[in-house]
């Protein structure tokens, strides 16, 4: 019952061998993740962006929850590794007596593929099927209900880290729909871990979960009043149909309240930049005058997106020559 | 048949007995020794060392039958039961078909007395078939033998539906046994409003889920007057809106289940779904309440709330996995492991799972006065045993107390006078000579 938390992520001899949280990582992972995506990003650049790393490995993109944008950046990030694709997006129905997620995983793993890059709209799934592959399959988590996004968190550290340099000295928003985010949960601790001066989450009551300030960061409900002195605004994702009219009432009041618009953004730290996970509703969350302005973040964090993911896979694989993978 | 009992510890906590002495069973009964013990044919049970008392009484167990027989049977769980001391079982009507017509109440009881291991008390349906609408003909299923009435954990969302069934079940002195538990703020819910809840982005059961049912129930057990039992109490704000509603005079007793006296929100670590239960684990503060609370006499009793299940149905995400613990076979050792930890001494502990049960159902066993059926658990208090899910009889393995080390090893389990479970380790029964 005790023991490190997410002890699950390494192997015996300490080495990350599932991405499944950010939490209980080592500023060093981290850094090291962050430091061979740098190395990455001129392979996009190039004429053949294509190394061998991962020449003669599968990879499933096994997405029960669907989504465009995320897996094509992690199918992307496969194919520059030279690894073989795979996409699958099953439906699931939890009330279903059909085919559960481990018998969809144990079938797939039977035809020897190296590692599962797993969404799903349920919280603990990442963790639930890195508990039964064997030993030299992998997971990354691409998403899982609202418990974490741990490879949106690196890249949007990778991109602070790009702007601003060290996190030491830097006071950081993240402002919305932290309830259902993982992506926030997944920027928090990674923060944390690297020693952000401060984290602040910014919602309404209804967004803000209970007890948040047990995960190191500083709830605010007012934005005006919350975006002072910030250098980095991370904006979430609003989803309208999430809210029920209950938790806000409508999107012309959260706009009002909680919408970044420039003249908020002047009210951050001098130098303060804005990014977005994506996909962004404009005129909701955030104005298009921010989203394309000058401070915005957000394509930039696209195309580290790849570098990112590409050096996760290389790190959690890369351990490894073909064939001799470590078992048992 | 004529059986004799020597020399245990016999705790009799209705009786106030705890003393080292012998007990005679005859005809099924607990009886005065006669002049002359020792005709050909009687057993005499050495309990040396061990502790005589009660057998236990669960108030609340799913036995899964009729309806998932794929999970369990009535001839698995009961067994299950008496090999862990426990002779009396309470089921809620939450069976498929449901226990709300005279005919499933017979069905039951009959299928129970057959099996010949723990005794069966049927809970009937409040409304038909739970569906929380129409009240069910109580006077009938009481006749048939329901100890009481009850919803299970399907709410009754109308208060006016509700207001009706206390008062209708009043009528008849039956006992409204009541899950509370607001279906609104549960929603899709299934842990604790807290910190691992914000960490591992679970759906969550607030505590006020819990306390405004509980506070709309007991309104409702004080203008309508009937007697009610609140099934499982979770969180510290319930005890004290439950002392509070004692101290006026109510006629409400609670009981808690084990696991929630034992585990918190934090035994969730990584999303382990074993602790996905109903009502979810709360925090630590919330489990010492209770505690005291079981201490203080404001809950009396402690129940398994035991269901089992295929391991498939706890091999989901988090929410999806079915809530519930096999808990049949660690109630009595958690019980002890309250005594261990100052929070009970072994003769309240007993009681809590012995004569309080038996008192809330209005039945005549968990105690061994003279005449009391000899429903009987003989047990070892200082034998360690390590809780291994794939040793329990029950056919659930789904337990958290996989790997704990638990004191309390039964010895013999008598139902009526008769032996329903022997465990052989250095103590066979004894024929007299």
């Amino acid at each position: 019952m005790t023991g490190e938390r997410n002890d699950i992520q390494f192997d015996a001899e300490g080495n990350l061998r599932h991405l499944l949280t950010t939490e209980g990582l080592s500023a060093e992972t981290i850094s090291e993740i962050l430091d061979t995506a740098e190395s990455f990003i001129s392979i996009g650049e190039r004429y053949i962006r294509k190394v061998p790393l991962l020449h003669g490995r599968t990879v499933v993109n096994l997405f029960f929850e669907p989504s465009t944008r995320t897996r094509t950046t992690f199918e992307i990030a496969a194919k520059r590794l030279s690894a073989d694709v795979i996409n699958l997006n099953p439906s699931r129905l939890s009330t279903s007596k059909g085919e559960s997620i481990l018998d969809t995983v144990r079938t797939l793993e039977a035809m020897h593929t190296d590692m599962f890059v797993v969404r799903d709209g349920s919280s603990g799934t990442a963790h639930l099927i890195a508990r039964h592959v064997p030993s030299h399959v992998h997971i990354i988590n691409a998403g899982d209900g609202r418990h974490a996004h741990p490879t949106q968190a690196m890249l949007d550290m990778f991109t602070i880290r790009q702007s601003k340099g060290e996190f030491r000295n830097l006071r950081v928003a993240i402002v919305g729909d932290i309830l259902h985010s993982r992506v926030a949960r997944s920027q928090i601790h990674a923060l944390n871990i690297l020693g952000t001066k401060e984290v602040r989450v910014i919602g309404p009551q209804t967004l803000l979960p209970t007890e948040i300030d047990r995960l190191g960061v500083t709830p605010v409900t007012d934005l005006d009043e919350g975006l002072a002195d910030i250098d980095v605004i991370m904006m979430l994702r609003l989803q309208l149909e999430r809210m029920e009219g209950q938790l806000i009432p409508s999107s012309q009041e959260y706009f009002r309240l909680y919408g970044l618009t420039a003249a908020r953004v002047e009210r951050a730290a001098p130098g303060a930049v804005v990014m977005h996970p994506g996909p962004m509703n404009r005129g909701l969350e955030i104005a298009s005058a921010v989203a394309d302005g000058d401070r915005s973040l957000i394509l930039p964090q696209v195309t580290n997106g790849i570098a990112v993911r590409m050096s996760i896979m290389a790190k959690l694989m890369g351990g490894e020559t073909g064939g001799t993978a470590a078992s048992g | 048949m004529n059986l004799t009992i020597r020399n245990g510890r016999v705790i009799d906590p209705a009786n106030g007995t705890d003393e080292i002495r012998d007990l005679f069973v005859s005809d099924g009964c607990v009886q005065d020794p006669p002049a002359d013990i020792g005709h050909p044919g009687d057993l005499v049970l050495d309990a040396t060392g061990l502790v005589v008392c009660p057998g236990l009484v669960d108030l609340q167990a799913r036995l899964r039958e009729p309806g998932e027989e794929h999970k369990a049977t009535m001839l698995s769980e009961l067994s299950a039961a008496v090999s862990a001391g426990v002779t009396s079982v309470c089921c809620p009507a939450d069976t498929e078909p449901v226990i709300d017509t005279p005919a499933m109440v017979h069905m039951v009881r009959q299928r129970a007395r057959q099996i010949e291991r723990a005794r069966v008390y049927p809970l009937g349906a409040l409304t038909r078939d739970l569906a929380g609408e129409r009240l069910t003909d109580m006077a009938a299923l009481a006749e048939a033998g329901c100890v009481g009435v009850s919803n299970a954990d399907r709410a009754v969302e109308s208060t006016l539906v509700m207001r009706r069934a206390m008062q209708y079940a009043s009528n008849f002195d039956l006992t409204v046994f009541l899950n509370a538990l607001d279906p609104w703020l549960k929603g899709n819910g299934c842990v604790h409003e807290g910190e691992i809840s914000t960490r591992l982005g679970l759906p969550v059961i607030p505590e006020a889920a819990e306390t405004v049912a509980l506070a709309r129930e007991l309104v409702l057990i004080e203008t309508t007057g009937v007697r009610g039992h609140v099934c499982q109490l979770s969180c510290a704000r319930s005890v004290e809106k439950l002392a509070e509603a004692q101290q006026r005079g109510l006629p409400v007793s609670a009981a808690v289940s084990a696991h929630h006296l034992h585990l918190n929100e934090r035994d969730i670590g990584e999303f382990d779904t074993r602790c996905h239960v109903l009502p979810p684990l709360r925090s630590i503060k919330d489990r010492d309440t209770l505690r005291q609370g079981l201490a203080d006499g404001v809950i009396q009793a402690v129940c398994s709330d035991h269901q089992p299940h295929g391991t498939d149905a706890k091999l989901a995400p988090f929410s999806e996995s079915a809530p519930g613990i096999a808990g049949l076979e660690t109630l009595l050792p958690l019980m002890l492991r309250l005594v261990d930890e100052g929070v009970l001494t072994l003769p309240k502990a007993i009681a809590a799972v012995t004569s309080k049960p038996a008192k809330i159902l209005g039945i005549d066993v968990g105690q061994l006065g003279i005449g009391a059926p000899a429903d009987i658990c003989i047990f070892d208090p200082n034998g360690e045993q390590q809780i291994r899910a794939h040793n329990l009889q029950s056919n659930g393995t789904n337990t958290p107390f996989d790997g704990w080390m638990l004191r309390g090893i039964v010895r013999w389990t008598l139902v009526a006078g008769k032996v329903v479970y022997e465990n052989g380790h250095g103590h066979p029964i004894d024929h007299s000579p």
